[in-house]
């Protein structure tokens, strides 16, 4: 038998109709997530054709876009991001309401970004094929899920047939070896990968990351990793299920039980790829040689680690013009640079752990005067199990802000912005232009990096304030 | 004019990796409707503080009006899944847009749509470039791209979606024609999701 990919596997198994060169695959959607800013438009083509939802036992929606991070106790409390917004958040519970699909609302504990909720509440699952109306669906893929963004007519198609019409995309293998130095995280290791293989180097592949270094990460670690493949071009990313994801999945309220788990583990071990699987692409990193990373442009490619200078690109008008909107000086590293605002949050940095790392900085310390710090946490429970450790107190006593869940000021859709011209180091995936408010300038970086910089005013090495080894 | 050629001079972005978030920035995504997206479409490098446009912004300039060709740097529509991004660009009268790399989900999107995502070598892109406003003709049909010079590129296309930009077939249409397979799969699968 030909030795296949992890990524193969699951393609195989979920085409229903298989491809021909007129025609693409019709391709089968385990799980589809809903929010409440990509849908509108294709339940408003559901009531036009007057057609049902399919498998609403297979969809499952949030609100995280343009609600906001304050708290929610009346309908009265969406004022705050106004009409528009108001009225999608709105819209929203009428279409679910109306097609008969689960909400997970203001009204629910489970509330909150949707590729945080996904996995918290054992939804996301090895081997399923998932789905959203967001670019950053990869996230789901650290569990071994086949998971991609879509844009909103195909949601209306797989609302209506619970498939896509998809051609099979190709395979890029992301070798990473070696031990993480100490006070290095994840996401130093995905915006190290970015910055080698392009913001376009992953076009048209399915990204599957391995190697010793993916092996030893845990399940938060690993979606900050899946999460940023969309920042390298890539249409998914994937990590090859093991103990580290069954533990974590074992007794989610949406996890299989009793025999069934049973059942459904046998099923995963297979989820990998054969040895001597070949890939249509292979990089290899070493981790050993990786060290706290941010971004110095406008692109999360245009990056270098913490005490390296941002380099120069002779005659590259798009790089120069990077460097002017960021106010960054090539040859220079960008330490000590003065900061105005900190976020931790997003999709990629949103979780416990990322929270209580967060914390372990910021504990007996203060955000430097000037500073604006915005913690938000990725969704309601893991507001809870923050505020059960104690996490919120150590925000509040450094003056750094604690809000409830939401992708908030990583796209700035909810009025959560970054005033123009200000510096925000931001836990979030995008440091377009504008991306987190007009003329806002972002660097990406780590909790770690993002709450030194709170307590210093400035850009440091995070390594300085780290007590313990992450 | 038939809509399977679109005959237009063209409007150049040079810039590299143009973004979904700079095609249409969030703001302009809690709309509710696909419509009128057109007037938040590059806002903030089409307009500075106070709404004042930027005079030297290419979509600002008097000859560009009317322009159904777009031409980008690579990698163009990197980004978000928000099919605001083509919404916007066709309701500013978009109908094609130029590069020598498109993202994937964008490019999906705008096939999703009726905007024309059209992948050209460095050399015709290079050109391309260097010549804003050039008359160009895209044959949706011949799947070419045909420079002032009458020299023709062709450029690559999935079939079915070719097929469907001709046909104007609906592609929700083709696949609920597929509802007995679905339901067979779903059937006889060995587990349940």
């Amino acid at each position: 038998m030909t030795a296949t990919t992890l990524f193969d596997k699951i393609w195989s198994e979920h085409v229903v109709v298989p491809e021909t060169d007129d025609t693409p695959a019709v391709f089968y959607i385990d799980l589809h997530l809903i929010h409440e800013v990509t849908t509108p438009q294709a339940f408003s083509l559901l009531r036009e054709k007057g057609l049902p939802v399919r498998r609403p036992d297979l969809t499952l929606a949030t609100m995280d876009h343009s609600t906001p991070t304050t708290p929610v106790n009346s309908l009265k409390d969406l004022a705050i991001v106004g009409p528009n917004a108001e009225r999608q958040i709105l819209q929203m519970q009428n279409n679910c309401e109306d097609f008969g699909i689960d909400l997970l609302g203001f009204d629910s504990d489970s509330r909150g970004i949707v590729h945080v909720i996904g996995p918290e509440l054992g939804a996301t699952q090895p081997g399923k094929t998932i789905v959203c109306g967001d670019s950053h669906t990869s996230t789901h893929g650290a569990f071994g899920a086949f998971a991609f963004g879509i844009g909103t007519t195909e949601i209306g198609h797989v609302l209506a047939t619970q498939c896509l019409l998809q051609r099979k995309p190709k395979s890029l293998a992301i070798n990473v070896e070696g031990q993480i130095p100490d006070g290095v995280t994840a996401k130093d290791l995905i915006l190290a990968i970015i910055g080698q293989i392009g913001v376009n180097g992953g076009t048209g592949h399915v990204i599957e990351y391995r190697g010793s270094a993916i092996r030893q990460l845990d399940m938060e670690a690993r979606m900050t990793i899946c999460n940023m493949s969309i920042e390298a071009g890539a249409r998914a990313g994937m990590i090859a299920p093991d103990e580290v994801t069954f533990e974590y999945l074992k007794g989610r309220p949406r996890s299989p039980s009793g025999e069934e788990w049973d059942a459904a583990v046998e099923r995963w071990k297979a989820l990998k790829s054969d040895e001597g699987a070949v890939f249509d692409k292979e990089v290899t990193i070493d981790a050993s040689t990786l060290q706290p990373m941010v971004t110095f442009g406008t692109n999360p490619g245009m990056v270098v680690g913490i005490n390296e200078p941002v380099p120069e690109q002779a005659d590259d008008e798009n790089f120069d013009k990077a460097l002017r909107y960021m106010q960054v000086d090539a040859g220079k590293p960008l330490i000590d640079k003065a900061v105005d605002i900190v976020f931790v949050g997003s999709c990629t940095n949103s979780r416990l752990s990322d929270l209580e790392l967060t914390a372990s900085i910021l504990d007996g310390n203060k955000v430097a005067d000037g500073v604006r710090m915005m913690i938000v946490p990725g969704s309601q429970q893991v507001k809870q199990e923050a505020e059960a450790a104690g996490l919120d107190k150590i925000f509040e006593a450094a003056g750094a802000e604690w809000r409830e869940s939401g992708c908030s000021m990583c796209l700035g859709m909810n009025g959560d912005t970054v005033p123009s011209g200000q510096l925000s180091v931001s836990t979030s995936n995008r440091n377009f232009e504008g991306r987190q408010g007009i003329g806002a300038r972002t660097i990406l970086a780590s909790p770690a990096t993002a709450a030194a910089a709170a307590v210093a005013g400035k850009i440091v090495d995070p390594r300085i304030f780290l007590r313990s080894p992450v | 004019m038939s809509n399977k050629l679109i005959t237009s001079k063209t409007v150049v972005l040079p810039a590299k990796d143009i973004d979904t978030d700079q095609i249409i920035p969030a703001r302009f995504l809690t709309t509710t409707t696909r419509e009128g997206l057109g007037e938040g479409l590059f806002r903030d490098l089409r307009f500075g503080k106070d709404d004042e446009p930027v005079a030297d912004f290419p979509l600002n300039q008097p000859e560009t009006q009317g322009s159904q060709v777009l031409v980008g740097g690579n990698n163009f529509g990197c980004g978000s899944s928000r099919e605001h991004a083509p919404w916007a660009l066709l309701d500013y009268g978009f109908r094609a847009v130029i590069s020598t790399e498109i993202a994937d989900i964008f490019r999906n999107n705008s096939l999703k749509n009726g905007l024309l995502p059209i992948i050209v070598d460095e050399e015709t892109h290079a050109w391309l470039i260097a010549n804003p406003g050039a008359e160009v003709t895209v044959d949706i049909v011949a799947s070419t791209l045909t420079l002032p010079n009458g020299q023709s590129v062709t450029y690559p296309i999935d079939a079915f979606a070719r097929y469907c930009l001709i046909e104007g077939t609906d592609q929700l249409g083709f696949l609920q024609s597929h509802l007995e397979a679905i339901e067979g799969f779903e059937e006889r699968r060995t587990w349940t999701p």
